[in-house]
């Protein structure tokens, strides 16, 4: 892994919208181990109540998410980013209505029990 | 082996044209359609996986079927494995040839690895009784995690025609565009696996 990081970034810069160093990866691999061991370490050792536990593990699993489109998918880069981020949002969406929506109705909204 | 330095030179004087670049990167736009539809189909099976959850119907619940050390395991596989295809994206953006099949071939050991590993939590849940058709908490389970697993072994095939591809083809605008689409499939399976990891396993331990 000893590459060198120079060269690349300023290469990149001009080349086709930039697709990450050396660097970025590195920070976002010890972001995402980061963001993976805190909610294995909170649910092993019951250190938090039930709701708490699953607000916290859920909002580090969309940081994660955040933290690979940002240092690993390079989302704001490229000269389609725009289109990448549209079509991502609506594909968000559409996942939100669908699950949150399937939980809604099968816990307060089922007639037979 | 030693031909690297010669697929750098191809490289080099490649057709830098407009319209071929613009294609390509139309591709890899027209690949992450694709992805976005996949995170609709992932969004659907999580949903039903939620929705029969405590259906255990008699059969073994979350608590006592998953062993925590195997998955824990699986996860830090898979993400370090989302690692390294991003070091062979730097390495094709660095010309290396050599180098990039050798960060894809450390991804594939990776990506094999976690495999092998789910398989086998399959199987040793299978004998203990524990099948796709013993309730439908265990139906959502296979199902969604088996649809992650399927995608990480396509992963794992295409992996491979792309070394050979960049064996006998160097670095040109084709395959490194199939180069970018591959990594980003691949870091899109290891968030699909962290959300596997929080909305199944460790959700169904706590």
């Amino acid at each position: 892994m000893g590459q060198p990081t120079h060269g690349h970034g300023g290469h990149g810069a001009g080349h086709e919208g930039g697709h990450g160093s050396l660097k970025s990866y590195v920070i976002g691999f010890i972001l995402s181990i980061v963001l993976t061991i805190i909610p294995l370490v909170v649910v092993m050792n019951d250190m938090m109540g039930k709701t708490g536990t699953i607000v916290l593990i859920l909002i580090l699993a969309v940081l994660q998410f955040a933290v690979q489109l940002w240092f690993f998918m390079h989302l704001k880069d490229g000269e389609n980013a725009k289109w990448n981020i549209t079509a991502l949002l609506f594909a968000a969406l559409i996942l939100l209505v669908v699950v949150v929506g399937s939980i809604w109705i099968m816990t307060y909204n089922t007639v037979a029990h | 082996m030693a031909n690297s330095v010669s697929h750098k030179a191809e490289q080099h004087g490649h057709d830098h044209g407009h319209h071929h670049h613009d294609l390509e990167s139309l591709k890899t736009f027209g690949f992450w359609i694709f992805l976005m539809t996949d995170v609709i189909i992932f969004g659907t099976l999580f949903a039903v996986y939620a929705v029969l959850r405590n259906n255990t119907a008699g059969g073994p619940t979350p608590e006592e079927l998953f062993k925590m050390p195997g998955v824990i395991a699986e996860t830090f596989i898979l993400l370090t494995s989302s690692f390294t295809s991003g070091l062979a994206v730097l390495a094709m953006h660095a010309g290396k040839r050599n180098q990039l099949i050798g960060w894809l071939a450390v991804t594939f050991v990776l990506g094999a690895a976690f495999i092998t590993l789910e398989v086998t939590e399959f199987i040793d849940m299978v004998h203990e009784g524990a099948t796709i058709a013993t309730s439908g908490f265990l139906s959502g389970f296979f199902t969604l995690v088996g649809t992650h697993g399927l995608h990480v072994s396509i992963g794992l095939i295409w992996m491979i025609g792309l070394m050979i591809q960049l064996r006998r083809r160097g670095i040109t605008n084709v395959t490194k565009r199939k180069v970018e689409v591959l990594s980003l499939y691949w870091h899109f399976l290891d968030v699909v696996w962290i959300f596997v990891l929080t909305v199944v396993y460790l959700m169904g331990v706590m």
